[in-house]
């Protein structure tokens, strides 16, 4: 009744092909993006800015890199991680090095360091195919943070070994370093989410979406009708890698504050191949929903038994915890294993018929 | 340059003036490979036999270890619980095959691998919830000590885990190679369409192996075959006229629900070509295999150059 696209005509092509072309969806949309730029940095307290809302946007803009590779160029990698670090070892190289240069542009440099290391790692995958791929990019994986650790120089030779984010200011904000707040931190990193998932949505919609999706549906078929594999399959991890490259380096500069290694060891690249896969592959809005998911369920199975009134064992909760969440994980792959984006599919189109059956 | 000759030269060196230290290092390393070696034999027996990468392997040896510890400390003898142990450990199985596999049998590879990992956090809160989370001590009654064979010392712990995996390997092999049910699951294992069309329902086989009458005599034909192989022997491919005898009704009918196999000798055509459409090849098979103009051999022919073909390994085919 609401939610119906009757009466609404479109006269121009533009109209035709624009990202959401139902008056309400855009409205929808237009809203939930303003009020996840406004309501937050107003009403949240430092917790939830600093230990959900943050990391959330981070791992969503992650998610959507590796969602690119894996989920449109179904592409398996497991060397997120090793992406991660690069990006954020070479924002703080370029940050310290230049500390005249813009802290935006910072991060969109790192993101061409990680693409070129993606587009080396990515070699392989023409020749090798799912989880074989898989386990070559693990290798990409425990090489760089290998690297990082072994080698001073990307610390600065540090003693301690960690990289610390310098105060960095934009458009006199701090944004970075100790002094910098949480909500201005919150909306840095959500304006970057913001723009990278548009660019995002509109790759995928485009001339090199279509031969991402090609390939990863039948690749000799892809190279029949004219897509290039080696390029398109590089393409695709160099994407992919700039994203988790970003995302990388916000972790460090707008989340953690200082870092090593071990921040991006091989659980990262398992936690954001979660988030892909529970939020559901190929879908731009898979990515956000599914860190949503990977990020809020701990936090609220934590706080659950507290606001229950139970008062658990700590061992025993943490058990608890973790049996839930493997739990929630097989249901939701059993109930839907096209994952978040496709239930939110789903009820859009049940919405469009209610309140009639038909 | 003289230091990398030194030191590509010092482990030789070394080997030569101590060959005894040698022998013990290279057993050691021996048995070490060899455990190794039991790790990945789960791996790969279950992917081999139901293609799930199963990645809460390691947390189902946890939940197996600390089961039997759990149990001895009970005052169990080692006997009786090793073997309650076998049994907790096959009613999982069975539970998992129910709960988890079943509902995502014909999954994309990463689907079920995902969900595998979903276990993994089950299992790790489940185990650590029934048997407590501090630190257990494991003597399943082989004493860590070591002898000597011609003054080389040999870990008699390490020397049984070896022999084991040895063994265990061995075992796997021969099955996987030489039995019938071993090949009908690895041809299962391949593709989730060719089981289907090989006969038996899309739910079966997955996590626990089974293999029905059915599925067997299905897959048999081609399980001569070495995998890998592209082209079976050209004889294989005769369509051996079949003697027709009149058969009461409702054994026609059990015949029918065999698979599609035998479902053309009943002439269900329509099935066959939904089937040839779905597997993306056109319902002829090639003339040199058509022996007969008789449609029913000619059906037939079809159905099994296309089954052999879908039954290869898609490697091989350079497909996928």
């Amino acid at each position: 009744m609401i939610y119906r696209e009757a009466g609404q005509f479109k006269t121009s092509y533009a109209a035709d092909q624009a990202i959401f072309p139902i008056v309400q969806d855009r409205v929808l949309v237009t809203l939930g993006i303003l009020a996840a730029f406004v309501v937050p940095p107003l009403v949240a307290n430092e917790y939830w800015l600093q230990a959900v809302l943050i990391p959330l946007t981070i791992y969503a803009l992650a998610a959507l890199g590796l969602n690119l590779l894996t989920g449109y160029a179904g592409q398996l990698s497991l060397g997120t991680g090793g992406f991660m670090a690069v990006g954020a070892y070479a924002a703080f190289k370029l940050a310290t090095a230049f500390p005249w240069l813009n802290i935006l542009v910072v991060f969109g440099l790192a993101g061409l360091m990680a693409a070129m290391v993606g587009i080396l790692f990515g070699i392989p995958s023409l020749r090798i195919k799912g989880f074989y791929l898989a386990v070559a990019t693990l290798a990409a994986q425990f090489f760089l943070v290998w690297l990082f650790n072994k080698v001073p120089w990307f610390v600065n030779y540090a003693s301690s070994g960690t990289i610390t984010a310098p105060p960095r200011t934009v458009l006199g904000v701090m944004v970075t370093g100790p002094q910098a707040t949480a909500p201005v931190r919150y909306v840095a990193a959500l304006g970057v989410l913001a723009l990278f998932a548009l660019v995002a949505k509109n790759l995928v919609r485009g001339r090199m979406g279509r031969s991402w999706m090609a390939i990863r549906d039948r690749d000799i078929a892809a190279e029949i009708i004219g897509v290039r594999p080696l390029r398109t399959k590089l393409l695709a991890f160099a994407i992919s890698s700039f994203y988790c490259g970003v995302a990388g380096a916000e972790l460090v500069f707008l989340y953690l504050g200082s870092a090593e290694t071990l921040a991006f060891d091989i659980t990262l690249s398992f936690l954001v191949l979660f988030m892909v896969i529970i939020g559901g592959l190929g879908s731009i809005l898979g990515s956000l929903l599914g860190a949503a998911f990977i990020v809020l369920i701990p936090i609220f199975l934590t706080n659950a038994p507290h606001h229950l009134g139970l008062a658990l064992p700590v061992a025993l909760q943490k058990q608890i915890e973790l049996m839930v969440f493997g739990a929630l994980i097989i249901f939701f792959l059993i109930v839907e294993p096209h994952g978040l984006a496709r239930l939110w599919q789903i009820g859009k189109e049940k919405l469009r018929l209610w309140p009639f059956p038909h | 340059m003289t230091e990398v000759l030194a030191g590509l030269v010092a482990p030789f060196a070394d080997i030569a003036s101590s060959p005894r230290f040698f022998a013990e290092v290279l057993i050691g390393g021996v048995a070490a490979g060899l455990m190794y070696s039991l790790v990945a034999l789960g791996f790969v027996l279950i992917f081999k036999a139901s293609g799930v990468f199963n990645f809460a392997q390691g947390v189902m040896v946890l939940f197996a270890a600390l089961t039997l510890v759990g149990l001895i400390e009970r005052g169990l003898p080692v006997a009786v619980a090793l073997a309650l142990t076998v049994l907790v450990m096959v009613l999982l199985a069975f539970a998992i095959e129910r709960i988890v596999l079943r509902p995502l049998v014909n999954q994309e590879y990463i689907i079920l691998f995902m969900a595998t990992i979903g276990l993994n956090f089950f299992l790790e809160g489940f185990g650590e919830m029934v048997w407590g989370a501090n630190v257990k001590r494991l003597d399943v009654g082989i004493p860590d000590t070591s002898f000597k064979v011609a003054g080389v010392l040999v870990n008699r712990l390490e020397l049984t885990a070896a022999v084991t995996a040895a063994v265990l390997v061995t075992v796997l092999a021969v099955f996987f190679q030489k039995t019938r049910i071993g090949r009908a699951l690895r041809a299962v294992a391949d593709d989730h369409l060719d089981r289907r069309v090989v006969g038996g329902g899309a739910g079966r086989h997955r996590g626990r192996h089974h293999v029905g009458r059915q599925e067997r005599r299905a897959v048999q034909p081609f399980a001569h075959r070495p995998q890998g192989a592209a082209c079976p022997h050209p004889r294989r491919l005769h369509v051996r006229p079949r003697r027709h005898r009149r058969r009461p009704h409702h054994r026609r009918r059990r015949k029918d629900r065999r698979g599609l196999l035998g479902a053309f000798g009943w002439r269900r055509d329509r099935k066959l070509v939904r089937l040839c459409d779905r597997l993306g090849v056109p319902p002829v098979p090639p003339a040199r295999l058509v022996r007969r103009t008789n449609h029913r051999a000619r059906m037939r022919a079809t159905m099994r150059t296309h089954l052999l073909r879908w039954l290869t390994p898609r490697r091989s085919q350079g497909v996928r």
